[in-house]
């Protein structure tokens, strides 16, 4: 325990000193932890030691979360339009390098099947590091961050026939070659002891639970659960949920983080979308950090000493190939300069997939240890270049090159650019929420109540579930991005602590606030909200210029005084919002205000309405006329 | 016959289209007269979706000053009902015309619209009988009853056709237009 502990404050204390500095100096997060990593590992100050290896492993399921949460954020609509991306760039990414690298593998001595291996293996770029720094800088929406993510998708599918083939490779194993291809696919659970087509059956299988349950059982769990309000049990059942797909895919031997990323899809369109991405994310966040300490923990500066030239030769062929093989696949995409760039450059590097498919292919001893001792090093220096290599284009290149990263907002549409946050749909946000919609404007719906989220979504409107008082939440759910919040509560009180919130975290978003009455309207105008509606003011004033209409007034000039006594009433409104927290001025200021709209609005003599339109009114006229 | 004035000009542009988010024409001269130094250009419909017209607020407008120009495209041989009410609403008696009402005297008015049909389709032998300048009598009416200087219409005519060029060249036209009033000279004059 006390152990566990001491290692829990080395990696949180260097996690907390070193990624600000790094930030600070603009290098980003990821090379803060790489760094913090390489401080405290065995090479400079050695608080960790060997157990680097367990953490890396531990901190591998960071990577499994963040493909749940990148899956989250996936609409299936979306992921079918990447999917000649996914196919076209990430096959032939994987297929160019693994040829081009085995190739300078066969050229240096190795045994052509080694080659191979070391070709497959290296073709992976580190979703992580990438997806992580991309995400940082905001790039993940430009055209090099969409198909960026559509080839290490494409990896991280390719994983799975990667260990399946790789034991084919063994140099020591001559008897089982062709026979014992069943029996290869180590790669876990029990699947491997069963027959070809039952695999095939339970794999299948799996996957239609997991996309059977995600539709079905989870939300109707979820729902359950938010109806009681305990947000750690809703927490506890998102963590649930992830680890539970982790495990179920080892057990059929799928890839827990393809595994996750489905789940997330499936999870996408739901309600409980931006609730679940934003209980996840501080785990991932963690999690990641964590494993890229470790990462950089682990490099092994010993041995970089000893065969520096090597390594770095080793280092400069890895980054330099891949980058080539994805320059020409850009250009084939027909990719713009800048964004070219930063597409090669990006995935230019080898992946946390690379030190799981060196160890084992170390165990089914494919490859020497000497062999992949030198080449964990050197993608680990990769890795730990790659945010180097995407701060130096983001200072140097993007802005003499000059593609702006913008115009590819325009994808924003497809996934999650509604540019209006809705927070409340009852009778109120329902009502401004359809005619937002019957307008073409599309709104991100959020609502605490979830049998109301149910019956609405049965409707087929977007409405998700959450408490949009959680900061990240509403981070999740576009806010620094939207145009406006839209906010509808019926609790004023609650209303008005949102109001206050979003003043403070996304004060460039511009809030309309529903206002339950004068005071409310108050509170709100002092909070720094100008746009306030009072809820009953206008059906108030609406019935009370019907009223006057059937009392045997003109509907035209009881519609103008029913404007005229609004226009005035949110004149004082405002002016008394300024007095009234002070007692007496604001009873005095409330009573005058009162005496002076209600004198204005007197009738006249003849019993006609008061009235402004006085070119309407020929009195003067007939003053001045009249008599000649 | 161009008449010099003694000094640069405030120009206020009274804007009404009720579906500008469909025009191309106004889009045009609207962009061309915008930003220009020296004038206000004030969109009534943005203003006044529910022609709750602030009727204090747009005689301060017009006592800020010097020439009103009425930009809008010609309906039914008139205005739009947004500038008839505004006309009905602001120019009061007392204040705009009548003994001592004073308060526009001297300005200058100027009409600026679009027309759909051509020119030649508006004249005593043609289909719609009447001249343009005519059918805007009484606006100018209104404005010399006002005390104003009427101003030659500026009209863009025959828009149901109008090519982009012409639009562009109509544009360049009313921005000089404005640009002499606010330099201190009137290309069109007035009489």
């Amino acid at each position: 325990m006390q152990g566990f502990l001491l290692s829990a404050v080395v990696y949180l204390a260097a996690a907390v000193v070193a990624v600000p500095i790094a930030k600070r100096v603009g290098l980003g997060s990821v090379l803060g932890y790489l760094l913090a990593g390489v401080v405290i590992g065995p090479s400079v100050l050695g608080f960790v030691g060997a157990e680097g290896q367990d953490v890396m492993h531990a901190a591998e399921f960071g990577v499994v979360m963040m493909l749940f949460v990148i899956g989250l954020e996936l609409e299936p609509a979306l992921l079918w339009r990447l999917r000649g991306a996914l196919l076209g760039l990430g096959g032939l990414q994987v297929l160019g390098t693994a040829v081009a690298l085995a190739a300078i593998a066969l050229a240096v001595g190795l045994d052509w099947r080694a080659a191979g291996a070391v070709g497959l293996i290296l073709s992976m770029s580190s979703t992580a590091i990438v997806l992580q720094t991309l995400q940082e800088k905001d790039l993940m929406k430009s055209d090099a961050g969409q198909k960026s993510f559509a080839v290490l998708l494409f990896q991280d599918l390719a994983v799975i026939p990667i260990l399946a083939v790789l034991p084919l490779l063994a140099i020591v194993s001559p008897a089982a070659l062709p026979a014992s291809a069943e029996a290869t696919h180590s790669s876990g659970g029990f699947v491997e002891h069963l027959p070809g087509w039952q695999r095939t059956v339970v794999t299948l299988g799996a996957v239609g639970l997991l996309v059977g349950i995600g539709r079905t059982v989870v939300p109707f769990v979820f729902r359950i659960i938010a109806r009681a309000r305990l947000r750690e049990t809703f927490t506890a059942a998102a963590l649930l949920l992830v680890i539970g797909i982790a495990v179920l895919m080892q057990f059929v031997g799928l890839s827990p983080a393809l595994g996750t990323f489905l789940g997330g899809v499936v999870l996408a369109t739901s309600e409980y979308r931006h609730e679940l991405e934003t209980d996840i994310e501080p785990f991932k966040g963690l999690l990641l950090g964590l494993f890229f300490i470790a990462v950089g923990a682990s490099i092994d500066f010993p041995l970089i000493g000893r065969e520096f030239g090597t390594v770095m030769a080793l280092v400069a062929a890895l980054i330099g190939v891949k980058f080539a093989v994805l320059w020409i696949l850009g250009r084939f995409a027909g990719m713009r300069t800048a964004q070219h760039l930063l597409f090669a450059l990006a995935l230019a590097q080898g992946g946390e997939f690379c030190f799981v498919l060196l160890s084992f292919a170390t165990q089914n001893r494919v490859l020497p240890e000497s062999v992949v001792g030198l080449l964990v090093a050197a993608v680990a220096l990769s890795m730990a270049l790659t945010p180097v290599m995407l701060a130096a284009w983001e200072r140097v290149i993007a802005p003499r090159v000059g593609t702006p990263v913008a115009p590819s907002r325009a994808h924003d549409t497809i996934d999650e650019s509604q540019n209006v946050i809705l927070v409340g749909f009852g009778d109120f946000g329902s009502t401004v929420g359809r005619y937002l919609n019957a307008n073409g404007v599309e709104t991100t719906v959020l609502d605490i109540d979830s049998d109301l989220v149910d019956a609405l979504r049965r409707l087929g409107l977007r409405v998700f579930y959450g408490d949009a008082s959680r900061e990240d939440l509403l981070r999740s759910a576009g806010a620094e991005r939207a145009a406006l919040a839209i906010l509808c509560i019926g609790d004023a009180e609650a209303n008005l602590e949102l109001a206050k919130r979003i003043r403070a975290h996304f004060p460039k978003l511009r809030i309309l606030a529903r206002a339950a009455g004068r005071r409310s309207a108050y509170e709100l105008i002092e909070a720094g909200v100008p746009h306030v509606y009072r809820e009953s003011l206008d059906s108030a004033l609406h019935l009370g210029s019907e009223a006057l209409h059937l009392l045997g007034h003109r509907a035209h000039e009881s519609w103008r005084a029913a404007q005229r006594f609004r226009r005035k009433d949110e004149a004082y409104v405002r002016s008394l919002a300024e007095v009234f927290r002070d007692g007496t001025a604001h009873v005095n200021a409330a009573r005058e205000a009162i005496r002076e709209l209600e004198a204005s609005m007197r009738a006249d003599a003849d019993g006609a309405l008061a009235s402004d339109d006085t070119a309407w009114d020929a009195e003067t006229l007939r003053e001045e006329f009249g008599g000649r | 016959m161009p008449i010099p004035a003694a000094e640069p000009r405030r120009v206020l542009i009274l804007f009404a289209h009720p579906a500008f988010g469909k025009s191309r024409v106004h889009r045009q001269l609207v962009r061309a007269v915008q930003s220009l130094d020296g004038v206000t250009f004030h969109d009534l419909y943005e203003a006044y979706p529910d022609y709750d017209i602030d009727v204090a607020q747009e005689q301060a407008l017009l006592t800020a000053h010097d020439v009103v120009v009425l930009q809008h495209p010609f309906y039914w041989y008139s205005v739009p009902p947004l500038v008839k009410q505004w006309f009905d609403l602001v120019l009061e008696h007392g204040w705009a015309y009548g003994s001592t009402g004073t308060a526009l005297a001297g300005k200058t008015c100027q009409s600026a619209i679009t027309v759909g049909g051509r020119e030649t389709g508006y004249g005593p032998s043609s289909f719609n009988h009447y001249t343009i300048p005519e059918f805007l009598a009484p606006v100018e009416a209104t404005a010399r009853l006002c005390r104003m200087q009427w101003a030659t219409p500026f009209i863009v005519a025959g828009t149901h056709a109008i090519t982009p060029d012409g639009i562009e060249r109509a544009a360049k036209e009313y921005a000089s237009l404005i640009q002499s009033y606010v330099g201190g000279f009137a290309i069109h004059g007035a009489d």
